[in-house]
């Protein structure tokens, strides 16, 4: 495959941005026709930009994009499609009430006898180019309707319709299902054996590893190396991608079981949609360990988490902690009687975007002293506020320009940080950690599973759920199997075998 | 030095775009004067516009008493101003200031008519409170029935300006009419008038006005009461997880939003009015809205808002006498500052301006509350 010549090629590529943030410096990048080739790289390190320069978004200040061999001027995405880029966003561009075979057409449309849109022409293509990839898709189905995933594979055919021979996408995985992606990297290898070529940006090893034919990894804006994967291996990865080496295997040490912190028993609860999510959950989380939740998404892990929070009402069972019953308690009570929670939504639930660090830090405790005092309890402290934040930035190594900097431009991994430090930077009785190292980089990943373990040395309870099976295996001192709203299974964390507890995820029962 | 610089930075982020929208507004209203000169006795006149907006100025500024004048329209859009604005910080619509302000002028044109001949530092203050208080159970009322319903304070608070007309309509025929006048309307206020500081009418209502500018500022600012109602404005979904309760957050702000309200009705009649009567009108309910959106939400940026909008008052008559442009040129400023500001991509592209802090964000407030995402609806 070497010896094709590169149907891509980005040379001495710089970018500085305004700020004086040089998210590009020299970047030299070819890709192949028929090649999956992967850019790697810690959330920050210029990956999007690049793709973005690439995809007419944003103007590089030097370098050269050729095509072909031949040199070319992208100055906006219609640019880009013409010389048969295609691009699929993170935050997918669709009209949610729309079909799928409108969101392919838009701006594209197929018209008959003058203005007629013919869209029974266009599902027919569509159709076509969907068998093709290996996967089938309703042309008339509206985009509200499907599945992250599906919504994901139209974005694809939305770019393929437009004759795009390099597809660009930003982080695909991110937002999958571990099934999901499995289906997607089918698609991208039916795309090679098309003969495009996929240029994919993720900061998952396991994943490039698995599917790359070519893995670039960028560092602060500069590419640190190019490797195939039978070359290397996710510790030789991680140490390029984070600049020294990192700590892939969590060192869990022994756990020190205590009292009973949290004790769940019989719990019911319903989803959104009024059906049955919790079905007489039954947990208990002692102090001093870490107790994980394994299960395929929608299992009833996102019900747990908002019944233990406080954001949503059981319609049966009871929840303690420390033998007190909290079941119909405020999220403040709840909090004050030392439950901490880190939301698997940062943006949604952790945050306030358009808050500053300072504030955010202080967000679930504002009204507490000492941050609040004087006139009835309800002026606000600002020196012990800023003071807070000031502490917790060192001690949690959160990267930003200051306490005054807007949560909004920060880094994912370092948002993930200003709610870890705020939810254990204080007395815990009991961690609350859903997906706690979702879409985060391995630096960050290391750090926040090394503050849990601390956490849990220091005597808290600690809950985990997470969708990444690995995460739960490694931290956990024992494992839950959730299925259809019950715990099916639970294993000490020396006897939890992946088969076993994958077998129980998928099927509720030991055997099938 | 630096610190200066960088702070009128920040002022120029927050206010370019709304004080562009002025600066676009005069431009565009000034070709209207130009062409419509063409069709008057004197013919064309290319510098009509400079000698009508020097006469306009000069109405409003020139003179005590045109200063006064300004202040006097001034005053109520200031607490109106303040009812919308601190309306936007929790991510609500309050239509209402109308109906609110007709409510809380009312309140206090009653007992005002009742303590005419006590003592002017008891029928005052007590006037004042009445119409504060009934502006603020007026608010209460869509505050309610979105935190226990999820009813869309839009769409209530529109009805409920309309059920404030007729109720005291109502009220005035058959509840409070005062004896001896020949149309019903309440009885004279006496004693219980907001006294005059400067002037021939310059009253207490104006430095109260101010001073509920600083009040609301620090409630936004520097309370956590203040915290919580931004905080469920910028995500309902972290004041929730944050122990915050937006469903009551929501009842308080639109209860505190009908009080300044309220208290903008109660001032105008017992600093202007002096009895209430059916067809009052309540302009100073929408011209509210405007001035909030002008002011960005911002108290401070809300008073000079206010000011601007009472020059509007104030300025037009000098200026329709001495350079016979109508009156109505003013209508059709205002109109162009709040097209500008709603279509602020226009002054961005004119000015050439790029932060994106300047963003009018309570423009999201009212045009995406009908996403259903809005705070303060019940709990699923």
């Amino acid at each position: 495959m070497s010896d094709q010549p590169p149907v891509l090629e980005m040379r001495g590529i710089t970018k500085r941005f305004p700020t004086g943030t040089l998210a590009n410096d020299a970047i030299d990048l070819d890709v192949r026709r028929g090649e999956i080739h992967a850019l790697l790289g810690e959330n920050g390190a210029g990956k999007s930009t690049l793709m973005n320069i690439l995809y007419g978004l944003v103007p590089p200040d030097t370098g050269q994009v050729l095509i072909d061999g031949q040199p070319v001027t992208i100055r906006d995405p219609a640019d880009a499609i013409a010389r048969g880029i295609g691009m699929v966003h993170q935050h997918f561009m669709l009209v949610p009430v729309l079909s799928v075979a409108e969101n392919v057409v838009l701006g594209n449309e197929i018209v008959r006898a003058g203005q007629l849109l013919d869209i029974d022409e266009a599902a027919k293509q569509i159709k076509l180019f969907a068998g093709k990839l290996g996967f089938d898709i309703d042309p008339f189905g509206r985009i509200d309707q499907l599945s992250v995933g599906q919504q994901q594979r139209v974005e694809i055919l939305k770019a393929i319709y437009r004759n795009a021979r390099i597809l660009v996408l930003d982080e695909p995985t991110a937002v999958l299902t571990p099934q999901e992606t499995r289906e997607i990297f089918e698609v991208f290898r039916r795309l090679r054996s098309e003969g495009a070529s996929v240029i994919f940006i993720s900061h998952k090893l396991d994943e490039v590893l698995e599917i790359a034919d070519r893995i670039t990894v960028i560092r602060r804006g500069r590419v640190v190396g190019s490797r195939k994967p039978k070359e290397t291996n996710e510790n030789e990865l991680a140490e390029l991608m984070v600049g020294r080496a990192v700590n892939l295997r969590v060192d869990r040490g022994r756990s020190h079981p205590g009292e009973i912190a949290l004790e769940v028993a019989g719990l019911r609860a319903k989803d959104d949609r009024g059906h049955e999510a919790l079905r007489g959950l039954d947990l208990v989380v002692r102090a001093g360990e870490i107790v994980g939740i394994a299960g395929v998404a929608g299992n009833g892990q996102d019900e747990i988490v908002e019944s233990l929070m406080g954001l949503r009402r059981p319609t049966a069972g009871t929840i303690r902690l420390a033998g007190k019953d909290l079941t119909r308690a405020t999220v403040d009570e709840r909090r004050d009687r030392g439950m901490s929670f880190v939301p698997a939504d940062r943006q949604r639930f952790g945050l306030v975007l358009t808050y500053p660090i300072d504030d955010n830090l202080a967000l679930t405790r504002y009204a507490d002293p000492p941050f609040a005092g004087g006139f009835a309890g309800l002026v606000r402290n600002f020196r012990e506020i800023a003071a807070n934040a000031v502490r917790l930035i060192k001690e949690f190594d959160i990267r930003a320009s200051g306490p005054k900097a807007l949560a909004a431009t920060l880094s994912g991994g370092n948002q993930q940080k200003v709610i870890v430090a705020r939810e254990f930077g204080q007395e815990v009785r009991l961690l609350v950690l859903d997906q706690p190292t979702r879409g985060l980089d391995v630096g960050s990943i290391e750090f926040i599973h090394k503050q849990v373990i601390a956490r849990r040395d220091h005597g808290a309870a600690v809950l985990l759920v997470s969708a990444e099976l690995d995460e739960v295996l490694e931290l956990s001192d024992r494992v839950l199997v959730v299925f259809r709203g019950g715990i099916v299974g639970s294993f000490a964390a020396e006897e939890a075998q992946r088969e076993k507890i994958g077998l129980l995820m998928a099927t509720g029962a030991a055997r099938a | 030095m630096s610190g200066v610089r960088s702070v009128a930075a920040q002022i120029w982020q927050v206010a370019s775009i709304p004080l562009l929208a002025i600066v676009l507004a005069f431009i565009v209203a000034a070709v209207v004067i130009v062409v419509s000169s063409v069709f008057t006795p004197t013919g064309f006149e290319p510098l009509l516009p400079f000698a009508a907006y020097a006469s306009l100025l000069a109405g409003a500024f020139a003179s005590d008493t045109g200063i006064y004048n300004t202040l006097v329209a001034a005053a109520p859009l200031i607490l109106g101003g303040l009812a919308v604005g601190l309306g936007f910080k929790a991510g609500l619509f309050n239509i209402g200031v109308a109906g609110q302000f007709l409510v809380g002028a009312f309140g206090a044109a009653v007992v005002g008519a009742n303590l005419a001949d006590a003592p002017a530092v008891v029928g005052v203050p007590l006037a004042m409170v009445a119409g504060a208080l009934a502006g603020a159970a007026f608010g209460f009322i869509p505050g309610f029935l979105k935190a226990r319903t999820g009813a869309h304070e839009v769409v209530t608070t529109i009805m409920l300006n309309n059920a404030a007309v007729l109720l005291l309509t109502w009220a005035v025929n058959d509840l409070v009419r005062a004896p001896g006048f020949s149309f019903p309307r309440t009885g004279p206020i006496g004693n219980s008038a907001l006294p005059i500081l400067l002037g021939r009418n310059l009253h207490l209502g104006i430095p109260l006005a101010v001073l509920f500018v600083f009040a609301v500022r620090w409630l936004l600012d520097r309370t956590t009461i203040g915290f919580e109602i931004r905080t469920v404005g910028q995500n309902p979904n972290a004041a929730r997880y944050a122990g915050m309760r937006p469903i009551f957050i929501t009842a308080l702000t639109m209860t505190l939003s009908g009080l300044l309200a309220g208290v903008a009705g109660a001032i105008q009649m017992l600093g202007v009015i002096g009895f209430y009567a059916p067809g009052i009108t309540a302009s100073v309910g929408f011209d509210s809205i405007a001035v909030a959106l002008l002011g960005r939400s911002n108290p401070i940026g809300i008073l000079f808002a206010a000011i601007l909008f009472g020059a509007f008052r104030a300025g037009p008559p000098l200026m329709q006498i001495e350079t016979s442009v109508p009156i109505e040129v003013i209508d059709i400023i205002q109109a162009l500052v709040i097209l500008f500001l709603a279509a602020d991509l226009i002054v961005r592209r004119v000015f050439r301006i790029r932060a994106p802090k300047a963003e009018i964000t309570e423009l999201k407030t009212i045009t995406q509350s009908w996403a259903g995402t809005a705070s303060g609806g019940p709990p699923s």
